[in-house]
């Protein structure tokens, strides 16, 4: 029998890893974009009179090691927890699949929903290549798509429950995609663009940093599905009896 | 083999959890979640728990990978 709290823990616990794991991607791909974009902003920055340098709060060395690393801790922990959760909510509600099936399917729809769909509309953007001025526009936007990719993959469980009955598994399923795609497609087309990426950046290195960050992501997710369900399948194994351990010389 | 035979087989879907069961944990869980990746994700940025950019640049490169908006 699952437990929510035994689930929730471990949803954190597999986070800390899941972080872990992100942190390792992300420092190999795309802390040399972030770089190279840094490097860009720098040669474009007013330049200080001579002599003087911009005082640094946190050092590059901090932020690429010790910072991105506790960063994709705590993102991985808070979406642990998340992901526990709704697997908690899942397990046993869709279909006849088991616990770790559930687990993997979560994170496939965590990753679409809370990844991908708000990366399609307004992708992640590197150093040097966001106005300051409208930060709170493209916040509240950015959040909004989360919010639409979200309710898209919920709506695609909750639509094809009920069409099942009458379509079979694979037809309501297929429906009910075809139908958030055609919600999220909609709301694509009709949100503001935003588009503040300097002329003379290097569209190479925008796509490098925006595939670094989508790997990232895709990291994060599959290691919260996999492990997850790996140690859940494994939790629910009988204990072994005295017949099947092997019998000592 | 023993232990291979003892898994469940597959498709044996788990019995759902009651939804009561899973309500004071789902809180709990969403509300440290929500603190959790606001400091990641949006403190010192249009809006401020502690003053000044250390938060900020502190987590700086993990906003942009992870796909905040930094500034």
């Amino acid at each position: 029998m699952l437990n929510a709290r035994t689930l929730l823990i471990r949803g954190m616990f597999v986070g800390v890893v899941a972080g872990i794991a992100a942190f390792v991607f992300a420092y190999f791909f795309g802390e040399g974009p972030i770089g190279d974009a840094i490097a860009f902003e720098e040669a474009h920055a007013t330049p200080l009179p001579a002599g003087e340098h911009e005082h640094e709060l946190v050092s590059r060395g901090v932020q690429s090691t010790i910072g991105l690393l506790t960063a994709s801790v705590v993102y991985g922990i808070a979406l642990g927890g998340l992901f526990a959760i709704t697997v908690a909510i899942a397990a046993g509600r869709i279909g006849r699949l088991s616990a770790r099936a559930t687990a993997g399917l979560v994170a496939v729809a965590g990753f679409v929903g809370v990844a991908l769909v708000p990366f399609l509309k307004y992708p992640a953007n590197p150093p040097a290549t966001g106005n300051p001025d409208t930060l709170g526009q493209r916040t509240g936007l950015y959040f909004l798509m989360l919010v639409i990719g979200v309710a898209a993959v919920i709506g695609v469980v909750v639509v094809a429950r009920s069409l099942q009955p009458r379509l079979g598994t694979w037809n309501a399923t297929i429906a009910a995609t075809v139908g958030a795609a055609v919600v999220v497609g909609t709301a694509i087309a009709l949100l503001p663009s935003i588009n503040e990426v300097p002329e003379s950046f290097s569209p190479i290195l925008l796509w490098q940093f925006r595939l670094a960050s989508l790997g990232t992501q895709a990291v994060t997710w599959a290691t919260l599905g996999l492990l997850f369900g790996y140690l859940t399948e494994r939790s629910q194994r009988p204990a072994p009896t005295v017949a099947a351990q092997p019998v000592a010389a | 083999m023993a232990t291979i035979s003892a898994l469940p087989a597959p498709g044996t879907a788990p019995a759902p959890i009651p939804f009561r069961q899973i309500l004071p944990w789902a809180l709990f869980g969403a509300v440290i979640a929500v603190v959790l990746l606001y400091f990641v994700g949006a403190e010192q940025g249009i809006t401020a728990v502690f003053a000044g950019e250390t938060v900020h640049e502190f987590v700086h490169d993990g906003r942009h990978l992870l796909g905040f908006l930094c500034h």
